[in-house]
């Protein structure tokens, strides 16, 4: 089933972190076989931000095979040692969990594309954000729990978006989590809630023409298909019209950049949406639920409607 | 349920046009008797004085709780139950088979009001998807907007919504009417069988899809109409019926019901005979 939430608070910034997890959690019921939050923080914008895995999570219930940590650390010291060949400068770095990482980089160059393929062709080492304000953290368990792991509570930011998953058609595992990054793009990260049919044929075409799926989870398509358009110069709102007839199946999925939050509703309009709109936040969910977690004062919401597309800038 | 029976002669619902399809062969007609509409209850109901008001603040219950409580003072005889803090629950109010004047002073999350019987109820937020899915009787009010699946199946009563309703609205549904006072989204009236529905606004694509029977009328634009779905002549009882029932619904009193359009069953999807389906094995 699958639950996504999205916040955006226009003019001012708020704890988005502690906001999400909230609205996540409300949803938990819709799957909680992992939990993944796209937060856009408040920076000064010079550096990268860089979240990355050395490897998976392999508690209960997931579908990853057991790795020693001295493997974690043989892969790390190999990415260091990539960043320092391109030139990359960590300016700071956090080791959250074994396999699990947070690096501050100071990066000149423009294109991420190059990085991305260096940094990813170290086996069990994937990028989950590269960005100047956005940070994807993605973890096993309920919202709660993810949030508490990783310390998301005071995460001061404008705007965000999350997924409570139900894994139905690939593993239980870091890699299938959403949200997933718009790689190769700085500060795309997507969430979605459906199943797209048209995913193999799809994802043939677009590797052929040079894009990379890091999973078998057919939400990956849809940051990889806005990618591939916004790589050929259409806008984000662009690429997501045409996603509508692009790609088949039922979805309600959102996407964020570093300074806007939209969402689009397939035409058979099968996946639920609810949505707040203010003059300083917009919020929506999966549920209505998921919305009063914020805002439990009596508020007007409704459904978007079938094959709409909507972007708000904060 | 108690009291219905099969009727030789016309009922009044079949005088007044609602049922337009012929059954044969085994079928057996089994309408409401409004004749008999006092014998009809439940067993489990309670007697309930309309007069006796109480209010319910559910914020810190479950829907199983918050549904057991209404029981519970209907079974105390409080015939008007205002529930406070509903903030989008799911599932609140459902079951209830039962005269009662229910109001909700918030919003409902999905399958509010599911599968009730009688009561008459107003809301006075929105409602997520599924709302009043199976009503048989009674009258629910949505003072704003409302969820897809909105009234899914129902089989009778009111259902209205002041604002706008998603998708798929009136699916299945088997009689009742659905009354719509803002735009409504795709695949409405989807596979209806009997019922009508009313949309003052404009309607989504794939308009009355599969549609078996029954009556769509749409006062705005309609994005298309779905297989099977074809326009039909408004009619003058038709456009009294309309101001009548707006009127009741306190929805659109003013509206202009003349220049509607009106959409049934073009009938060429139909794939009914008269053999039950072991029969039809045999003959085949």
């Amino acid at each position: 089933m699958c639950g996504i939430a999205g916040l955006i608070h226009r003019g001012k910034s708020s704890k988005v972190g502690h906001e999400l997890q909230g609205m996540l959690q409300a949803l938990k019921h819709r799957g909680e076989d992992s939990t993944g939050y796209a937060l856009y923080g408040d920076t000064d914008g010079k550096n990268f931000i860089m979240r990355f895995k050395v490897g998976e999570n392999v508690g209960e219930g997931s579908t990853s095979v057991a790795e020693d940590v001295s493997v974690y650390d043989e892969r790390k010291k190999i990415v260091d040692g990539y960043l320092n060949e391109m030139e990359a400068k960590i300016i700071k770095e956090e080791r959250i969990l074994p396999y699990s990482l947070r690096y501050e980089i100071e990066y000149n160059k423009k294109d991420l594309l190059e990085f991305s393929q260096k940094i990813e062709s170290i086996p069990g080492v994937e990028i989950l954000s590269m960005g100047k304000s956005l940070e994807v953290i993605k973890d096993l368990g309920n919202a709660k729990m993810v949030c508490d792991r990783y310390n998301l509570d005071k995460l001061v930011g404008t705007h965000a978006i999350g997924h409570a998953r139900m894994a139905t058609e690939s593993g239980v595992d870091i890699k299938s989590a959403h949200p997933f990054w718009g790689y190769p793009f700085s500060d795309v990260s997507v969430v979605h809630n459906g199943q797209l049919t048209n995913y193999w044929n799809n994802r043939r075409a677009l590797e052929n023409k040079g894009m990379r799926f890091m999973s078998e989870c057919d939400s990956e398509l849809i940051a990889v298909y806005l990618a591939e358009k916004m790589r050929d110069g259409a806008s984000l709102e662009e690429g997501m019209k045409e996603s509508l007839t692009g790609l088949d199946g039922v979805f309600t999925y959102f996407v964020a950049t570093k300074d806007s939050l939209g969402m689009a509703k397939d035409t058979m309009a099968a996946k639920p949406l609810v949505l707040y709109e203010s003059d300083d936040l917009v919020a929506m969910g999966s549920e209505e639920i998921a919305i009063r977690s914020i805002l439990p004062q009596e508020i007007d919401t409704y459904d978007p409607f079938d094959g709409e597309v909507k972007v708000w800038q904060i | 349920m108690a009291n219905i029976k099969s009727v030789s002669k016309k009922t009044k619902a079949q005088a007044m046009g609602m049922h337009t399809e012929v059954l044969t062969g085994r079928t057996q007609q089994k309408f409401f008797n409004p004749d008999e509409a006092e014998n009809f209850y439940y067993f489990g109901t309670h007697d309930v004085d309309f007069n006796k008001r109480t209010d319910l603040d559910v914020k810190d219950m479950t829907a199983a709780e918050a549904n057991k409580e209404i029981d519970n003072l209907m079974g105390q005889g409080y015939g008007t139950i205002v529930i406070k803090n509903p903030q989008g629950k799911h599932s609140l109010g459902v079951g209830i088979l039962n005269k009662l004047n229910l109001i909700f002073e918030g919003s409902l999350g999905y399958f509010g009001m599911g599968s009730c019987d009688g009561p008459i109820v107003r809301i006075n937020g929105r409602v997520g998807w599924s709302c009043a899915e199976n009503l048989m009787a009674g009258k629910v009010v949505i003072e704003k907007n409302a969820g897809s699946c909105f009234g899914a199946a129902i089989r009778g009563g009111d259902l209205i919504c002041k604002g706008s309703v998603g998708a798929r609205t009136g699916i299945d549904m088997k009689g009742g009417t659905i009354i719509i006072g803002g735009d409504a989204g795709a695949f409405t009236g989807f596979m209806m069988q009997r019922g009508r529905i009313i949309i003052l606004g404009d309607v989504g694509i794939n308009l009355g899809d599969s549609m078996y029977d029954g009556t769509i009328f749409v006062g705005g634009e309609i994005g298309s109409y779905g297989s099977d779905a074809v326009d039909a002549e408004l009619t003058k009882s038709d456009q009294d019926w309309l101001k009548r029932k707006l009127k009741v619904a306190e929805i659109g009193e003013n509206f202009d019901v003349s220049k509607m359009k009106k959409i049934v069953a073009g009938k060429k999807l139909w794939n009914y005979d008269n053999l039950e389906p072991t029969e039809k094995k045999g003959a085949i």
